[in-house]
């Protein structure tokens, strides 16, 4: 059985939509709120690796794709999820199941706005303290000098 | 109420000379909480990426890491490969492997020799960057730079490797192996330093695979993770070779699997170098159409990954880029807790993070704020545990 069919089988219609862009590489659409059940079904259940997470400003709102990868394959799936109201996109975290989601979690914070609902420890990684609030540099409105 | 002391390793971390800040909470001599502020050396590389065209990208990216400034490009070209879906010609990924191992040689030879300073075998230090040097002198002759190679492009690669090369390249390696044996013999043979780095700064399998920890470091916990082998590029899946893996997770693990897979490295080159066909170094790819595409590389650090959008223009709309250190420093919050001050230098270390510069570094009593130690205290304690072993 294939990581794609067991993924579909356990997540069911909590995938809006599949597509697959080369022989290793999976695309799977989710809605936000479905987003911690099907990271744990991934991470505890099929032990998939969390790479990153790439965070991105589109016309149509705030978008977080998470890349699990099932090193013993070399498979990469990749969970994406589209957050619209760019005001004050929020999504639930995932630092508190997975460990190594706590970091990127925290630049998405820094760089796009993102609020993660229940992060133990949101504060800034990378940018300095005196880097104004409410200035995300990996918006679009974000003018670079 | 016991009395904690905070030991600030950083902002310029003192011994690998680099801007980071390691805040260690300590009772007595024990550690019992890390925090890690980053960010010293933050460049907005994503951003920039953004007003770069696919072919300025590689240049750019390269000079993410001056130690494998090969690392990045490899996994940006791999995932604009990907996205455009570009057949490489053969030839070029013989040549990307080739490079992509010399640089983990001269990258693990780094670190030994780091490693055996941080312990006070400052020998070791000499010899390891002393047989580094040939290993710099074979990229100088093949890509005209000792670092930053600029070889890597969309499609295939910059320079051939010519055939006049071959035979300093060979008699480098040969010269490379009986080097190897005896860094080997130093490290696995010597009581001492079985003494000073078994089951320190020890990470357990589990803790590698909640932190998501990749490369050396996880293979020295057994977890048996490698892209060259689970998800191949260049010429990884036509050449023979061997995935090293170490049950224990403690630094003594991580010193045998780099040391072991510069035998891998030199063998891999070689039957490269051998098996390598004649023929076109690049594809010309004119344009990069819409799309999305993920390249990932085992960098000498662990899997360094990028993921690229193109929305049909002459540039990226999105790059991400996860460097391998990004998720091993993380795992020092674990690994270097429950230690003495004495192993968190090279329990840091044993990452072979990647960060830049000089050193500053104070021990300040919290109650008196008075200074107790400088940077190089912390390396002259972590020279005596070693000093007081050997007795």
């Amino acid at each position: 059985m294939t990581a794609l069919s067991e993924i579909k089988d356990g997540l069911g219609e909590k995938i809006v939509d599949c597509y697959q862009h080369s022989p290793k590489r999976f695309y799977l659409k989710i809605k936000s709120k479905d987003l911690k059940v099907a990271a744990d079904f991934i991470f505890n259940q099929l032990k998939m690796r969390l790479v990153t997470c790439t965070g991105q400003d589109t016309p149509q709102g705030i978008e977080i794709l998470y890349h699990f990868s099932l090193d013993k394959t070399g498979e990469i799936f990749s969970l994406r999820l589209l957050l619209e109201d760019k005001k004050n996109p929020s999504i639930e975290t995932l630092a508190l199941l997975i460990k190594g989601a706590d970091w990127i979690e925290r630049e998405m914070w820094e760089m796009l706005g993102i609020n993660f609902i229940g992060h133990p420890n949101l504060k800034r990684l990378l940018l300095a303290e005196e880097w104004p609030k409410e200035n995300f540099p990996l918006r679009h409105e974000h003018e670079h000098e | 109420m016991s009395h904690k002391i905070v030991v600030p390793i950083g902002p310029y971390h003192p011994l690998q000379e680099e801007p980071e800040y390691f805040r260690l909470y300590t009772e007595g001599e024990n550690v019992v909480d890390i925090d890690i502020v980053l960010g010293y050396v933050h460049r907005g590389i994503e951003k920039l990426s953004e007003s770069k065209h696919f072919d300025q990208v590689p240049y750019l990216v390269e000079r993410i890491c001056g130690i494998c400034s090969n690392s990045h490009p490899f996994a940006y070209v791999n995932a604009v490969e990907d996205l455009a879906k570009i057949e490489v010609p053969e030839r070029a990924l013989y040549i990307r492997t080739i490079i992509a191992e010399l640089e983990r040689l001269h990258s693990h030879l780094l670190w030994i020799g780091l490693a055996g300073h941080f312990i006070g075998y400052n020998t070791v230090w000499m010899w390891a960057w002393r047989y580094r040097e040939p290993v710099l002198d074979m990229f100088e002759m093949i890509t005209g730079n000792r670092q930053h190679y600029a070889m890597m492009k969309v499609g295939g690669v910059r320079r051939d490797i010519l055939e006049t090369d071959v035979p300093l390249l060979k008699k480098t390696l040969d010269e490379l192996a009986p080097a190897a044996d005896m860094f080997k013999g130093a490290v696995m043979d010597d009581p001492v330093i079985h003494a000073r780095l078994k089951g320190i700064g020890v990470l357990t399998k589990e803790q590698v695979i909640e932190w998501c920890v990749v490369g050396p470091t996880a293979r020295a916990s057994g977890v048996d993770i490698d892209v060259r082998r689970d998800d191949p590029y260049g010429v990884y899946d036509k050449i023979d070779w061997n995935v090293i893996v170490q049950k224990e997770g403690d630094v003594f693990a991580k010193a045998v699997v780099r040391i072991l897979e510069m035998y891998e490295s030199i063998s891999i080159i070689r039957q490269c170098v051998d098996k390598m066909p004649k023929g076109e170094i690049d594809a010309n790819v004119k344009d990069v159409p819409a799309g999305e595409g993920i390249g990932h590389v085992e960098a000498p650090r662990g899997e360094c990954f990028h993921y690229v959008r193109s929305d049909g223009t002459n540039r990226p709309v999105r790059h991400k880029i996860r460097a391998p250190s990004y998720v091993n420093v993380a795992s020092n919050k674990v690994a270097c807790v429950g230690g003495t001050i004495s192993d968190a230098a090279i329990t840091l270390a044993a990452v072979d993070p990647c960060y830049c510069c000089t050193e500053r570094t104070a021990v300040i009593d919290r109650q008196t704020d008075k200074k107790i130690l400088n940077g190089w205290d912390l390396v002259r304690l972590s020279q005596e545990k070693t000093q007081r072993l050997k007795k």
